[in-house]
């Protein structure tokens, strides 16, 4: 299985390991492939490292990361790159295989020595990668939303912590505006990330006085594709008062799981559906008129007017379009791809500042360093826990497939790693510390 | 924000520059009473707010740059304050739109229902009673029960009657509460069952006699519930059970007749289902208008497709390892990944989109607890057609008769003049083909992607083993009982650890019983 996996023969793979072989010999019969620009001597570039999954369970959300890393890396280097040097990305495909993370992660570390990597999207693979990371001295951004509980010196989190995403939209569901929900259903896919997300939302629920009985927790393996038992149990569910369903599934089950709901007319007027890991890409596969009404909680939403965001998305249109990519024309933006783009913009400008791509200079340089995003806010890294501060937008699926942002908070919201929820956390340093 | 909001339409009411109109009003309103408003005016509907109302549903009303006012965009795209209306220069393109969310929206449902109460058509007035019923707004209760007395169709009548009767369990007089729980303890939904519990419970309701028929309207209810819950597990066993019965269909032909143990059997699964995405591609590009009839379409693609792919694989490959399983299990383990690697060469390592044509979306409404999804009858009807054509094929041509011939013994087949070779070729592209059309079925339920069949191989093997090999009665009889099996643990354990129970089992049982479910009689092949 890993062995299979190793060389999947996905365009970003094949370009990385093109380059790798032909770079001594012969830079002429590559910049003739036409694959990518005339890659600079290996002297004259920084490497920067692309990790995420571009085939298997997780290709559905991680694709259009790749996409969008190499596509904000090409924008710095029509800038004249950093420090007078070309970025070079090192793309490597672990294909939805947890511990293949954590291999490719020492490969590009020891092997192709980058810089830094932008990559993963579960937990389980950021937990795979971590020691990797920490022992190597790498540095890694990560730009998903996560469950929190982690404060590593090497990882920069560019998603939203649960305070950040998780807690306001179950605040919002349980507003009179989102419909005062009084029963709340979590479904999950079964590894770190729900499985936390749920015990932090459980004992925040307990805190609204939501007693045990009118909640409930269930889970589903990855790529899990049978979703009718889960569907008829929230209806059931439901019977009992005023439901929402909290839907931390993950990669490409959740296309079944609304193709079911959709099927068994369960409205979200009725039951609404609360996604945290359901975006813009992962609507793309589905036909979104049954779905009107269920709603994301992010931090970004493709449909945010402002005018960072129409340029963001129209050079992302044009850059795709000249690579050849399918549908350039119509590709969407979301939330992780935003992140990924602001974390790699934060780090090439921390590069800039530290005058040097030194870990531990970087990292003391990222400290406040702060971005026009998308969202339509300058976001800032905070100076002390490695999060980003992050507006919280909650948007309902229109039948086109967006999201129409019904809620959003004025300012951008510091990070809670260590979620006040889970008790202990209290005692916790609000500075990165190493996991043992 | 929230005291300058009703400061300032106070100051335009005073200043007696316009009154307050039903547009302002409505764009004024904070967020989370714009639906209670809405639900307010369901009852009240006039001209100028059925006006406010279209304007907001349509997404005409946008807030301006600086937040304080709302700008109403005219038929003529240009925009105007709502509080005065004077046009207001600006790009509504570049404006963010009131928003409109779900509370919004089923507040809008209920407000156009109320109209619909009198249309003409009855399905509409159907639908239009089931959206009043569930907005529970009790000004609703005069409009219900006149048109109680104006509607001739009976069904309408007793809907109007559900509907009136729910909004009555809160009415102060005894007698009525008692007349309205008589009347819902009939109904099937659970939603009732939540209305009536407060009423079974001395705490909240002081009248006995209505405490005792609440009490028994809610057992009432509970019991048709049990039915409708064991009926709903029932169905989505066989469900599951059709499945696993088209993905292990064409396993039992190969592994079960003809003895090889074809790993390759999922990726056969894989491009049936890649055959459908091809086919559905051509039809929106050449005939869109039949677009909802590519799935047909898509069938004798995928089974030829995979017939000639398995007859290929068989006069390659497989013919060749004949009497060395160990050796098959690696070639076909082989060409397995191939065909994967194949795949993501073509289409890409991404799942592909296979859309659901219309009329398999959507379900069967049996009750408000229970609906059956189209998408899954079809396959239990489909499974039903391959499952007698393979029998057909195996017990009523010549084909079959050849094949259970060589199946039973080889030498002597082969000695009376069958032709052996050809036989197997033709079996091992049948079993191939029938494994196509459960992918075309499979794409309509899952993610298609070059892994699709990775994940049904383990299934279809379980099937094969468990019912026993050589035998079409026994795959049919294994995949329901794990299809139902499942579905019955599941819900207590979880998908996750429903699925290890369930392996456990086969492990045990297979133990016990290694000729599986059903045993071939008679001198079986080694």
């Amino acid at each position: 299985m890993t062995q299979r996996n190793i060389h999947t023969n996905h365009q970003g793979n094949l370009m990385a390991s093109t380059r790798r072989m032909f770079l001594k010999s012969a830079p002429l019969v590559l910049a003739a492939a036409g694959l990518v620009s005339m890659p600079a001597f290996a002297a004259d570039t920084i490497k920067v490292g692309v990790l995420h999954s571009l085939s298997g369970t997780m290709a559905i959300s991680e694709t259009s990361l790749k996409d969008m890393a190499l596509f904000a890396i090409d924008q710095i280097n029509a800038k004249g790159g950093v420090l007078g040097k070309k970025l070079e990305p090192v793309v490597v495909d672990p294909a939805s295989n947890w511990p293949l993370f954590a291999e490719k992660a020492r490969q590009l570390l020891s092997k192709d020595k980058v810089a830094v990597t932008f990559g993963c999207w579960t937990s389980v693979s950021r937990k795979s990668v971590l020691p990797v990371y920490e022992e190597l001295n790498g540095l890694l951004f990560y730009p998903v939303q996560y469950e929190g509980e982690e404060m590593s010196p090497n990882v920069f989190y560019t998603g939203a912590a649960p305070n950040q995403q998780a807690i306001p939209a179950v605040e919002y569901l349980m507003s009179k505006e989102g419909g005062s929900a009084k029963r709340f259903f979590l479904l999950g896919t079964d590894y770190v990330y729900p499985r936390t997300t749920n015990k932090i939302l459980r004992a925040f629920l307990h805190s609204k006085g939501v007693k045990d009985e009118d909640i409930q927790e269930m889970y589903t393996p990855f790529g899990h594709s049978d979703y009718q038992t889960i569907v008829g149990n929230i209806k059931k569910f439901a019977a009992g008062g005023k439901t929402a369903v909290i839907s931390t599934i993950n990669g490409d089950s959740n296309v079944p799981f609304y193709k079911e709901l959709g099927n068994q007319g369960l409205k979200a007027t009725d039951v609404p559906v609360v996604a945290f890991s359901v975006g813009e890409e992962e609507l793309k596969g589905i036909d979104a008129k049954p779905l009107v009404g269920h709603l994301a909680a992010w931090n970004y939403f493709m449909s945010v007017k402002n005018p960072v965001n129409s340029k963001w998305i129209a050079d992302y249109r044009a850059w795709a379009k000249k690579k050849g990519l399918a549908n350039a024309d119509k590709l969407v933006t979301n939330d992780p791809m935003e992140a990924t783009y602001v974390g790699i913009n934060m780090w090439a400008e921390a590069v800039k500042k530290a005058g040097t791509t030194d870990v531990a200079a970087v990292t003391k340089a990222m400290a406040g360093i702060k971005f026009a995003a998308p969202s339509g806010f300058t976001l800032e890294m905070d100076p002390k826990n490695h999060h980003l501060h992050k507006p919280v937008m909650i948007g309902e699926i229109q039948s086109n497939g967006q999201f129409s942002v019904v809620w959003k908070t004025k300012t951008p919201i510091r990070a809670q790693p260590w979620s006040p929820f889970i008790p202990g956390n209290d005692k916790k340093p609000d500075t990165p510390v190493k996991s043992k | 924000m929230q005291l300058f909001k009703p400061l300032l339409l106070l100051l335009l009411l005073y200043s007696g520059l316009v009154a307050a109109s039903p547009l302002a009003e409505l764009a004024h309103a904070d967020p989370a009473d714009r639906a209670g408003l809405i639900t307010q005016w369901t009852v009240q509907a006039d001209g100028p707010r059925r006006q406010a109302v279209a304007a907001l549903e349509e997404g005409r009303l946008f807030s301006s740059t600086d937040g304080n006012h709302v700008l109403l965009q005219g038929v003529d795209g240009k925009l105007s304050d709502v509080d005065n209306g004077q046009p207001v220069a600006g790009d509504a393109a570049s404006l963010d739109t009131l928003p409109v969310n779900n509370s919004v929206r089923s507040a809008l449902e209920a407000f156009h229902a109320a109209s619909d109460l009198a249309d003409p058509e009855r399905s509409k007035r159907l639908s239009a009673i089931q959206a009043l019923q569930d907005s529970a707004n009790p000004g609703l209760l005069p409009l219900l029960l006149s048109r109680q007395q104006q509607e001739q169709d009976s069904q309408v009548k007793q809907a109007l009657l559900v509907a009136s009767s729910r909004l009555q369990l809160a009415s102060p007089d005894a007698a009525q509460r008692l007349q309205a729980i008589h009347t819902l303890a009939d109904s099937a939904d659970p939603a009732t069952q939540t209305l009536l519990a407060p009423l079974a419970d001395s705490a909240s309701e002081s009248d006995a006699r209505v405490r005792a028929a609440a009490t028994q309207a809610v057992a009432d209810i509970k019991a048709s519930q049990w039915r409708y819950n064991m009926l709903g597990y029932a169905f989505s066993g066989i469900s599951l059970g059709s499945v696993l019965l088209l993905a292990a269909l064409g396993l039992a032909i190969t592994y079960g007749l003809l003895g090889v143990i074809n790993m390759a059997h999922g990726e056969m699964l894989m491009i049936g289902a890649y055959a459908s995405y091809v086919v559905q591609n051509l039809f929106r590009s050449w005939w869109p208008g039949a677009f909802d009839a590519y799935l047909l379409a898509a069938l004798p693609v995928a089974f030829a497709v995979t017939f000639v792919i398995g007859m290929a694989l068989e006069r390659l490959i497989i013919r060749h390892l004949y009497g060395r399983p160990l050796e098959t299990l690696l070639a076909t383990w082989g060409i397995s990944l191939m065909l994967i690697q194949a795949v993501r060469m073509l289409f890409g390592a991404q799942n592909v989109e296979v859309a659901n044509p219309s009329w398999l979306s959507g379900g069967w409404v049996i009750t408000p607890a229970l609906t059956l999804p189209y998408n899954r009858l079809a396959i239990i009807a489909f499974v039903a057609g391959v499952l007698l054509l393979t029998w057909l094929a195996l017990n009523k041509t010549r084909l079959g008769l050849f094949v259970r011939a060589v199946t039973q013994n080889r030498r002597m087949a082969d000695s009376v003049g069958v032709p052996t070779g050809k036989v197997d070729m033709l079996a091992f592209g049948l079993g191939s083909g029938i494994a196509g059309l459960g992918g075309v079925a499979l794409s309509q339920i899952g993610n298609v992607g070059p892994e699709l069949g990775q994940g049904y191989i383990v299934d279809s093997f379980m099937v094969v083993v468990l019912g026993g090999v050589g035998q079409l009665a026994g795959t049919v009889t294994g995949a329901m009982g794990l299809g139902i099996v499942n579905k019955i643990l599941e819900p207590s354990l979880g998908a996750v650890l429903g699925k290890i129970l369930i392996l456990g089992f086969i492990i045990l049982f297979i133990q016990k019983r290694p000729q599986g479910l059903f045993a071939l009689k008679g001198r079986v092949l080694d």
